[in-house]
């Protein structure tokens, strides 16, 4: 369709995984601006595994075009059951790369879901440590 | 699920089988080049001819010459060009308006690179340039106003002959780019006080390739393609005669049933889509609207997401939204009628054709409220 998005991107933005939202979350981040065309909200749950802070659960509301849903549902595929620290180690290029490339216009789109969960991740440890089991 | 439900018939349409079959002949045996002096060019410029007159007749086009041209950016540039460069020793303003094709407002940033003034209208809300707002920005060194005839995106006509009339009180020349409008809008050239048109062929079932633009008698133009002087030495190069043809084609089988099917279909696509919470025509009703537009904007959503999911359902339909263009800008249309960015970028555009049935009309409705839902579910913006 003209749009340049691989099968991968179409997969993901036809059916997202970790659609919605989570009640109670123990961390919240949302990036974007309406004018802009892209928001990005992000709900984690965390818990501790082996000692460490994991993301247990993981969801996403997104605003935008194909690619902007299409990375973020990446994002919390490759986040969920990571410990915090690694996952904020998830790069924009480790999104874009496992929905096999963005048209290079796009890009932003995986930088933006990448920082929104490090929003959420701070939230977590500015606000919602103590809640989280 | 439907096959193919086309709905992007402001972009171009499919050429008709009446227009490709009337084409034919002139690619394999009246083939010739309508310069030669042999009865294969007569042929061909037989045809050329007889094209010429039928589309003038259209727009009573008694006074003006048709000049055949590859389409709507060539016809478009070549006024603006054309005109500017033959009158600069009249003056070196042109108005033109925030609301025309990329081919006029680009044509007309680059003349302002070379030394001349332009000013762009504003429009009102629906779309439409307000008379005293152009007879206020015409100046004494004004040579052209170029307004567009029928907006490509949301559909306005604006009111060209009494544009026109102010245009000619104040001795400054008028083009109306008329690529949208023409067959489905009456035209006529010297009623409507229209010193130059432009026409194309792709968006009337005819072939892409294929245009003209109308030049009054006596309006000044340099060339914008310099060679053997065809097209009364306004456009060199071998005339596109099977285009031509199939152009005529095309203008002569546009019928007034097609335009009533085409409205008709078009106000059930209004009816069916201001049905969805929060969302709104843009552009005006009845009978200032085209007969093939309807626009519109969700809030919460956005358009390039909506066009895709509706092109996953085998629907094909345009979008002004800004993750669509490879600026990443919202429409200029939009945002000159004064749209927020986030309502913009939530906006699709549907044009029907006289091809789509009532059935097509009923399954896309049913597809956009279900693709409207999904994304407003998947978006935080409430």
């Amino acid at each position: 369709m003209g749009l340049g998005y691989t099968e991968k991107v179409m997969e993901h933005f036809k059916s997202p995984h970790n659609m919605g939202e989570i009640k109670n979350p123990d961390g919240v981040g949302k990036v974007g601006n309406p004018v802009c065309g892209d928001v990005m909200k992000i709900y984690i749950k965390v818990r501790r595994y082996k000692g460490k802070e994991v993301i247990g659960d993981i969801k996403f509301q997104t605003y935008g075009c194909v690619s902007a849903i299409a990375t973020t549902s990446m994002m919390t595929k490759l986040a969920k059951g990571k410990d915090l620290d690694a996952a904020l180690k998830i790069s924009r290029n480790d999104v874009a790369n496992a929905l096999g490339g963005l048209p290079p216009i796009k890009m932003h789109c995986s930088h933006l879901a990448t920082e929104a969960l490090e929003a959420a991740i701070k939230d977590y440890r500015k606000t919602g440590k103590k809640k989280a089991k | 699920m439907m096959d193919k439900v086309y709905l992007d018939n402001a972009a171009t349409t499919r050429v008709d089988s009446e227009v490709l079959k009337a084409m034919e002949p002139y690619f394999t045996k009246d083939f010739g080049n309508m310069a030669s002096l042999h009865s294969c060019g007569r042929e061909a410029e037989h045809a050329v001819e007889k094209a010429r007159r039928d589309i003038s007749k259209k727009v009573n086009g008694k006074d003006h010459k048709l000049v055949f041209t590859s389409g709507g950016t060539e016809s478009n540039n070549f006024t603006l060009k054309g005109v500017a460069f033959a009158n600069r020793d009249k003056g070196k303003h042109i108005i033109t308006t925030k609301i025309e094709h990329e081919c006029i407002l680009n044509a007309a940033k680059w003349l302002e690179k070379q030394g001349f003034d332009v000013t762009y209208l504003p429009v009102n809300k629906e779309g439409f340039v307000e008379l005293d707002v152009f007879s206020d920005a015409i100046r004494k060194d004004t040579v052209l106003a170029s307004i567009i005839h029928a907006n490509n995106e949301i559909g306005t006509i604006e009111p060209i002959r009494e544009l026109g009339k102010i245009a000619h009180d104040h001795n400054v020349l008028l083009h109306t780019d008329a690529c949208q409008s023409f067959t489905k809008v009456p035209i006529d050239l010297k009623k409507d006080n229209i010193d130059l048109m432009t026409i194309n062929s792709p968006k009337i079932h005819g072939p892409k390739g294929a245009g003209g633009l109308f030049i009054r008698q006596g309006v000044k133009m340099e060339p914008l393609l310099h060679g053997g002087g065809q097209e009364f030495g306004y456009r060199s190069g071998t005339v596109n005669v099977s285009g031509i043809v199939g152009f005529a084609k095309a203008v002569d089988i546009m019928k007034d049933k097609h335009l009533k099917h085409m409205e008709k279909i078009r106000d059930m696509l209004i009816d069916g889509a201001t049905d969805i919470p929060e969302s709104w025509l843009n552009g005006p009703r009845g009978k200032d609207r085209l007969a093939n537009n309807a626009h519109f904007s969700f809030r919460h959503i956005e358009g390039e997401s909506l066009i895709v999911h509706l092109d996953l359902k085998g629907i094909a339909a345009s979008t002004g939204s800004a993750c669509s263009s490879k600026s990443l800008e919202p429409s200029h249309v939009l945002m000159a009628i004064g749209l927020q960015p986030e309502d913009a970028h939530g906006s699709i555009r549907f044009s029907v054709g006289k091809e789509n049935t009532k059935e097509e009309i009923e399954y896309t409705l049913r597809s956009l409220h279900e693709a409207v839902e999904t994304l407003r579910k998947m978006s935080p913006l409430k």
